[in-house]
């Protein structure tokens, strides 16, 4: 008991993280330095999830952080009509949306901070046809999510294997239909866009993790500074 | 400072002193305020505290500037602030990194003050002003983390106003009163930004002067629990009292910097603490529609949520959630002990501190987690254990066997 105490008050840190609803969670390890899979990742975005979702909070010409230039922003990655320095607002009308899915599809500016990069690599991996939901598709993690399989052309079609097991039921997804990328192929893809989510939920971490050690570093020599000063004058002290 | 017979700036300040007193203050507060010579670790938190909200105000000033206190802008504008304002980033991180480690700092400036009795006479309103300052601190923290109008901001603020509707007869009218509106609305979070930015720091302000203005009175307490002033030189000056200018002034920098270490180490790398400093629910916009699953304050406030929690009907835990806090403004009259330090107090004052320490960390962790019938168990166990801790004083103070106190201050 007293050791499970101790290793709880070691582990609170870790354990207060995530909560979010779904259980095994694949662990995606995305490198914010790789401009080629952040760029990848918003072309990916802006084909397949922009058309409903928005990211208000994001304009397109921030994306000049992934070492794109204003023009091929313009040319590449606008296709809603908005101007460069505009936001990434989604051409569907919100309450056309709902009624189309039943719930207006939510922002996605900060979504990689809500719910977590592992979650939106898994979900976007859990899609299988289910002919009993509205829009045809189901979510392994995010039971009756109203969101279709947007990306069922490069991942194709997954089934769903139901089994009871010792802790109540478990979903198993099979690939059907291969889609026009390889599996191997489409996680890469899925980790792009989440990547490129991450990095749009906090445009900010790329100037943070650059000045991170110049101000470390300087305030490493303060202390130097400033331990040398305080031994200089307690010598009186002690 | 300049001596009054000393050149062009020795006769201004002459001058000046003849209208204010600003030397007579300087040498007051910091050349002649004499510091006993053993402060320890444990000591730099005073200051660091006073770092802190400079940080918060400054922070806090040019936050003011870009936020916008309306529920239908208050969630984007703190984004716009993140991304279109220069330096807006670093502004709110240092702003929501500094609200923690105003806890952190004040929990261990606290804890100080318990292992070393500086409460004991003639101490006894330098800590209740204190703790009145923990008081204001903890409604002007409940009030900022409203602002961002996240779904944690609004569900938070339902929760928390909520618990004034335990209170018989008035409770109902009390808890619209104070939100404004039938439900939290945009009414709430006006009037929580003006108490937020106006009402609050300035009350924050005034405690803090009137904190060491009474701290200044009576000299600061030391890890031996002894008074410096007993033992004075020809010349009135405490034997192992020193200025706390330069002295204290150059070793408090030393502190300042350790600490700026982890607090930048935070900002730069891990602003979010992983959901502890800013938790994942409150990047979902406020929706009154949506109640999330778990329901739970920020981590500095989750001791008392845990004892809240810990009893089963609503008014006895607002009840106990109150008097949790109340326990200690009255420790000044609850400890008997013929010694102030933990480090000449018996056993049982050793014991109970370590018992209660255990307690209130454990109840913090409780209140971020589901919450299973264990779990539930072990926070009763625990508030039982952090009241005890305030109820026994009396007695195990008194009746334990002491150490000898030394004449003079350890090294």
């Amino acid at each position: 008991m007293k050791k499970h105490i101790i290793l709880s008050l070691l582990l609170w840190l870790p354990l207060a993280g995530m909560a979010s609803e779904g259980g095994n969670l694949e662990h995606v390890r995305l490198n914010m330095d790789d401009q080629a899979a952040l760029q990848r990742g918003a072309k990916l975005f802006v084909n397949y999830c922009l058309g409903c979702h928005s990211a208000a909070a994001m304009r397109y010409k921030r994306l000049t952080d992934l070492g794109l230039t204003q023009k091929e922003i313009e040319e590449n990655l606008i296709f809603t009509g908005h101007k460069v320095g505009e936001p990434m607002v989604s051409s569907m009308d919100p309450q056309q949306a709902k009624s189309f899915f039943g719930k207006a599809p939510p922002d996605l500016s900060v979504i990689a901070r809500s719910r977590g990069v592992d979650w939106l690599y898994t979900y976007l991996k859990s899609f299988y046809k289910d002919p009993s939901r509205p829009v045809g598709w189901n979510n392994a993690i995010f039971p009756n999510a109203s969101m279709p399989n947007v990306l069922v052309a490069l991942q194709g079609v997954q089934v769903a294997h139901k089994q009871e097991g010792e802790h109540g039921e478990s979903i198993s997804l099979e690939l059907e239909k291969a889609g026009s990328r390889s599996p191997e192929e489409f996680d890469r893809d899925v980790k792009d866009l989440v990547s490129y989510l991450a990095y749009m939920a906090e445009p900010a971490q790329l100037l943070r993790k650059h000045y991170g050690p110049y101000v470390i570093g300087f305030l490493l020599f303060f202390t130097l500074m400033a331990y040398l000063l305080k031994k200089e004058y307690w010598r009186d002290v002690h | 400072m300049a001596n009054s017979n000393n050149g062009v700036l020795g006769s201004l300040m002459a001058w000046v002193d003849e209208r204010l007193p600003v030397t007579d203050f300087y040498k007051h507060h910091l050349s002649e305020y004499y510091a006993p010579k053993n402060f320890n670790f444990w000591y730099f938190f005073g200051s660091l505290a006073m770092l802190v909200l400079v940080n918060q105000l400054l922070s806090g000033i040019w936050l003011t500037m870009h936020y916008k206190p309306d529920a239908t802008q208050a969630f984007q504008s703190v984004e716009y602030i993140m991304r279109d304002v220069p330096w807006g980033w670093l502004i709110r991180y240092m702003h929501s990194t500094g609200a923690s480690a105003f806890f952190i700092v004040v929990y261990l400036h606290m804890f100080r003050g318990l292992m070393y009795g500086s409460y004991r006479k003639p101490r006894e309103l330098v800590w209740l002003i204190g703790m009145v300052i923990y008081l204001v601190l903890m409604a002007e923290a409940f009030m900022g983390y409203v602002l961002p109008w996240g779904q944690m901001s609004y569900w938070g603020a339902q929760v928390i106003i909520n618990l004034f509707g335990a209170i018989p007869v008035v409770g109902d009218d009390l808890t619209m009163w104070i939100r404004g509106d039938y439900l939290v609305s945009d009414a709430t979070l006006n009037r929580f930004f003006a108490l937020h930015v106006v009402a609050m720091p300035i009350l924050l302000l005034g405690l803090v002067v009137i904190h060491l203005a009474a701290l200044h009175t009576v000299g600061s307490n030391n890890p031996d629990g002894i008074e410096i002033k007993a033992k004075k030189d020809e010349n009135g000056k405490p034997l192992d009292g020193i200025p706390f200018h330069p002295y204290y002034s150059v070793k408090d920098i030393l502190g300042v910097a350790v600490f700026l270490i982890f607090f930048a180490g935070i900002i730069f790398y891990a602003p979010a603490l992983g959901g502890l400093f800013l938790e994942h629910d409150n990047f979902v916009p406020a929706n009154p529609l949506v109640t999330p699953i778990h329901i739970k304050p920020v981590w500095y406030f989750t001791p008392f949520y845990a004892i809240l929690k810990a009893v089963p009907s609503k008014l006895g835990g607002v009840i106990a959630m109150g008097a949790a806090i109340v326990m200690l403004f009255l420790v000044p009259w609850l400890d008997r002990s013929p010694v102030k330090s933990i480090r000449y107090k018996g056993i049982l004052s050793k014991i109970a501190l370590a018992i209660f320490t255990v307690s209130f960390v454990t109840l913090g962790w409780l209140a971020m987690q589901a919450g299973s019938e264990t779990q539930t168990l072990v926070a009763r166990i625990c508030t039982v254990l952090y009241f005890l801790f305030f109820l026994l004083m009396p007695i195990y103070t008194s009746i334990e066997k002491t150490k000898p106190v030394p004449e003079r201050v350890t090294k």
